[in-house]
């Protein structure tokens, strides 16, 4: 009997054990359901009607990026091909959007395989994936939202995305590379939830640009609107071969929001050093 | 019975042997085929003497895995040592774009058994280059061709046959003494002259389309028409500038032409993403955006070289004022085969030529 005794008990934190290991990755807070934003104050400028030319104030970027911002022609967004062009998943959460998260999962055993992402700007889906798979090979094609493995940190969901297309850190021209790699992490207070982006760009920035949104429960989660963007010729005639561009150093932009917001251009110009409190106080030197 | 029938079919296989040994050339011992992956047999005859003359560092160099991944459609993109591959696989068999180094042949082989075990019927070169033809003679003796059907196949082990523009064949023979290719395996069997060849195969037309004076005078692109997807050779890289190689023929304005043509032939699937794909010389699977920006940045330092040639600046001068700046990070080199500076001056040279 004792014998049979401790064999059961072994037997039995045994297959706790294995369980234990084979949890699946149930989530730990919820997600799913349908997010509006909550409100564009913050970066308000930049969120709704557009940032201006030359407005470069608040991003690490280094001078490669400056300079391929600087010679950045508004008009070349008239070409055919550049007329549909979507913000990348290290951009698209600022919107304006709403968002819809749902859940997919093994229909055997309930385990979580991927959450899901609508954005309805653009009409992108993202695809989180729990599964533990790995990202593709680095010849792989790259994609406007890109690849991500999700993981659980507590109550926080980690995303980690990689394969980006080249796109922009602002759509005023500064650009962002293909090689970003963007971590996020989505945060649920009670009916709230705040998105952190943290995008390292080893070509154009010289340290982590870190960004955060905030969305609310949307009571209607029919709002999702389509994007059907259908590129076209606007200008018959046109040379569809021409890319406009400024030549190095004859931007004709360079001072007008400096100049509007009575900043010195160096500071329009932007850089690490302008992301920081600090930089307050050297301008008000420079005064 | 059965030796009367043998008796009447004699003459005709006989017949059909000695059309077939007429138009076909001297060919490699039964040995020499390569059906189940692993080592390919060297070919008999003399090797690429520019692939002789490599120091064995080099050619280690050449050698290494190669790696595969379904685009769509019929179509696979193989990454090696030599950049990539296209293949296109069915019924019919394998239709293989471009064969790396020699060194790397035997991986590349190895990996196409792994998706199929469909006989290799062509291979097509887009260029010259040794990244794009070094490999002929082992994966063409891997495959059999067409013309032939079984009794080639069989009875004289003709190996695949090789498509590739005529200026390919002209530079692959008549090269320096030393660089030439003399081994019969390694050139092209079918070259074309006019704009583009076209082949059916694996029910899908391919068109193999020639780009004039682009990388090279001999360069093509091939344009998988059912499957929607491209193999752009060495006119698209992207892992570096443009590689224009104006003493074989290319100019900016031919390679800017390719590039606009790319454009002109992809149709993305959904906001500018996805539908047709674009397989590169060099570096990652890309589809029309990725080409977009290529080509935009190729065509600002274009315009930006122009530019300063009409304010009557020197090589040297253009040089030293960076023209392609903000774009080196990503695209420049100071070191290897293909540098910042030697893709400025080619640059400079195609448009200052007389």
């Amino acid at each position: 009997m004792g014998h049979r005794k401790w064999t059961m008990a072994i037997g039995s934190v045994c297959l706790a054990a294995l369980l234990l290991a084979a949890a699946p990755a149930y989530g730990q807070v919820d997600l799913t359901g349908a997010w509006g934003p909550q409100g564009y104050t913050e970066d308000q400028d930049e969120r709704i009607p557009g940032p201006a030319l030359v407005d470069f104030v608040g991003l690490p970027l280094n001078d490669f990026g400056r300079k391929w911002a600087l010679a950045w022609d508004p008009d070349r967004l008239g070409l055919q091909e550049h007329q549909c062009q979507v913000h990348t998943a290290a951009y698209i959460h600022r919107g304006p959007l709403q968002v819809r998260i749902w859940e997919e999962r093994d229909q055997q055993t309930q385990e979580l395989i991927a959450i899901r992402l609508y954005t309805s700007t653009y009409e992108q889906n993202r695809t989180f994936w729990m599964d533990g798979r790995p990202h593709p090979p680095e010849y792989a094609a790259h994609t406007w939202m890109g690849f991500s493995t999700g993981k659980w940190e507590g109550n926080i969901l980690t995303v980690t995305t990689s394969h980006i297309k080249q796109g922009w850190h602002r759509r005023n021209g500064l650009p962002s590379s293909d090689v970003i790699s963007l971590v996020e992490h989505f945060i649920v207070h009670g009916d709230q939830l705040t998105h952190v982006s943290v995008v390292t760009d080893p070509i154009y920035l010289t340290e982590p640009l870190i960004k955060s949104e905030d969305y609310f429960k949307a009571t209607n989660p029919g709002n999702n609107w389509l994007w059907p963007c259908e590129y076209v010729n606007e200008l018959p005639g046109s040379d569809r071969t021409r890319v406009q561009s400024f030549m190095p150093g004859e931007n004709p932009f360079l001072r007008e929001f400096a100049d509007q917001k009575k900043i010195p251009v160096d500071a329009a110009l932007g850089g690490a050093e302008t992301m920081y409190p600090e930089y307050i106080k050297k301008l008000k030197a420079a005064k | 019975m059965m030796t009367n029938r043998f008796t009447k079919a004699l003459p005709i296989v006989a017949m059909l042997a000695a059309s077939a040994l007429l138009v076909m050339r001297p060919v490699e011992p039964a040995g020499a085929q390569q059906k189940g992956g692993g080592k390919a047999p060297a070919a008999k005859g003399a090797e690429p003497a520019a692939a002789k003359a490599a120091p064995k560092a080099a050619a280690k160099g050449k050698a290494g895995e190669v790696h595969s991944l379904k685009v769509q459609g019929n179509i696979y993109m193989l990454v090696g040592p030599g950049g990539n591959t296209a293949i296109q696989v069915g019924d019919s068999g394998v239709l293989v774009v471009d064969t790396q180094y020699e060194e790397s042949a035997a991986a590349l082989i190895a990996e196409i058994r792994k998706i199929t075990d469909k006989p290799i019927r062509y291979l097509v070169n887009t260029s010259v280059d040794l990244d794009r033809v070094g490999g002929n003679a082992p994966v063409g003796r891997a495959g059999v061709p067409i013309i032939g059907g079984n009794l080639g196949a069989v009875a004289f082990q003709n190996p695949a046959t090789i498509i590739a523009h005529e200026n390919v064949l002209a530079r692959m023979v008549n090269a320096p003494e030393g660089q030439k290719v003399d081994n019969p395996d390694a050139l092209p069997t079918t070259t074309f002259f006019e704009g583009q060849k076209e082949v059916f195969f694996n029910e899908e037309p391919v068109l193999i389309m020639h780009q004039p004076k682009a990388h090279s005078d001999g360069d093509s692109i091939v344009f998988f028409r059912r499957s929607d997807v491209i193999m752009a050779g060495n006119t698209f890289d992207m892992t570096s500038y443009p590689r224009i190689d104006v003493e074989k023929g290319g100019s900016i304005q031919g390679e800017l032409k390719t590039l606009n043509l790319l454009l002109d032939l992809c149709i993305p699937k959904h906001e500018q993403e996805g539908g047709t794909y674009v397989i590169p010389g060099h570096g990652r699977l890309t589809d029309e955006h990725d080409v977009l920006e290529y080509r935009d940045m190729v065509t600002i330092i274009r315009d930006r070289i122009q530019n300063m040639i009409g304010k009557n600046m020197t090589l040297a001068q253009i040089k030293a004022a960076k023209p392609t700046y903000e774009y080196d990070p990503r695209w420049g080199k100071t070191t290897g085969g293909w540098t910042t500076d030697m893709f400025i001056e080619a640059v400079y040279k195609s448009l200052t030529v007389k």
